[in-house]
């Protein structure tokens, strides 16, 4: 088994999540896009963790995983709040500090 | 690697339904996808572990929550396709588009040759393995991590308290108000008429019929009303030809109630 193609595909969705967070304008989505990217690095963590043959890179993306669910949680909460004062959800409308 | 070749383009088509879904529950959905298959790549890359917790932390507790706020939060104009900053979508597209393939030819330049595998170090099995680094040499991240899940814990729950500015409203008040409304506006102090009081269709979508034969709007919800699947009931009524035995006299109907519908 050859380790180029899932390290190919961690590249790929990785860019994918990049357009995405650059591009939507949802935060929501744009925090999905965050979680895709996050994601497919650690593909490339666990790719590298077989192709070394130490757990390693397991440990590094289990890691990765635990701060993840911690950023969604407090990121979702941001969210929630914005949306009840401003009644947006769009990245655009939170320019307050720009003024 | 029949897996992978089966998986990867399912993954990379959800990734992109990711960047022009309109909906943000459909983003939600493409996600699982591409999360439940990167599982799977996990079990074919010997992380059976990480396969687990990949299933259980993210496409069980992560998107959970994605779909609760996006249910609390709702259609809102943030999707609109109109660009705030002109040019950015293609610019952004442009850097997208060069960043991957500097990376992907920088990837695909670097060659990893064949995996060493993971037999070895999977010996008395994945689990054990893992809690043999963890406990040890990655000992002190660990805990530090507990510390940093009690603050997102602790960070949520007061981003998302809300305190009550003004005193709940009793029975005894709102009991009250309804009075006043009464005194001021002369609005009905009873409850409201209960929707679809009617013989064929019971349903909430039906108005309840006034003795002149028209229909009540206070019977039926805003909602239904503003979605316009409201049900012509006196229509209903109409369809109905006799009521009890053939040989009872139907008693001749009114249509001057009707013809307002």
């Amino acid at each position: 088994m050859n380790a180029t193609p899932f390290i190919v595909l961690s590249a790929i969705l990785f860019t994918i999540g990049a357009v995405g967070v650059l591009t939507r304008r949802n935060a929501i989505v744009v925090f999905m896009c965050v979680e895709l990217m996050l994601n497919a690095s650690n593909l490339a963590l666990i790719t590298f963790a077989r192709a070394n043959g130490n757990l390693e890179g397991q440990i590094a993306a289990f890691f990765v995983m635990v701060v993840a669910a911690a950023e969604v949680v407090v990121g979702l909460a941001i969210i929630m709040t914005i949306f009840r004062t401003r009644r947006s959800a769009s990245v655009d409308d939170a320019s307050l500090l720009k003024y | 690697m029949i897996a992978f070749w089966i998986l990867a383009p399912v993954m990379v088509l959800s990734a992109l339904g990711l960047l022009f879904a309109r909906k943000a529950v459909h983003c939600a959905l493409l996600l699982a996808v591409v999360m439940v298959s990167l599982a799977v790549l996990y079990a074919v890359l010997d992380a059976p572990f990480l396969f687990a917790v990949q299933i259980i932390v993210y496409t069980g507790a992560i998107l959970m929550l994605f779909l609760f706020v996006v249910m609390l939060v709702g259609v809102d104009a943030s999707d609109s396709v109109v660009e705030t900053i002109r040019g950015q979508r293609l610019f952004a597209v442009l850097v997208g588009l060069a960043f991957g393939v500097t990376l992907v030819l920088g990837v695909a330049q670097v060659s990893v040759g064949a995996m060493v595998g993971l037999d070895q170090a999977n010996a008395d099995g994945n689990v054990p393995g893992i809690a043999k680094l963890l406990f040890t040499k990655y000992v002190f991240a660990f805990e530090v991590t507990s510390a940093l899940l009690i603050t997102a814990a602790l960070g949520a729950m007061v981003l998302a308290h809300r305190e009550r500015l003004t005193p709940k409203l009793g029975q005894a008040d709102l009991a009250a108000q309804r009075m006043r409304d009464y005194a001021d506006h002369g609005k009905h102090v009873g409850p409201l008429p209960s929707p679809g009081v009617f013989a064929r269709h019971n349903a909430v979508d039906t108005p309840a019929l006034l003795p002149d034969g028209t229909a009540a709007p206070s019977s039926i919800s805003r909602v239904l009303l503003a979605r316009g699947s409201v049900k012509d009931a006196p229509g209903s009524a109409q369809q109905v030809e006799s009521i009890g035995g053939d040989d009872e006299t139907v008693p001749p109907r009114d249509d001057s109630g009707t013809a307002g519908r």
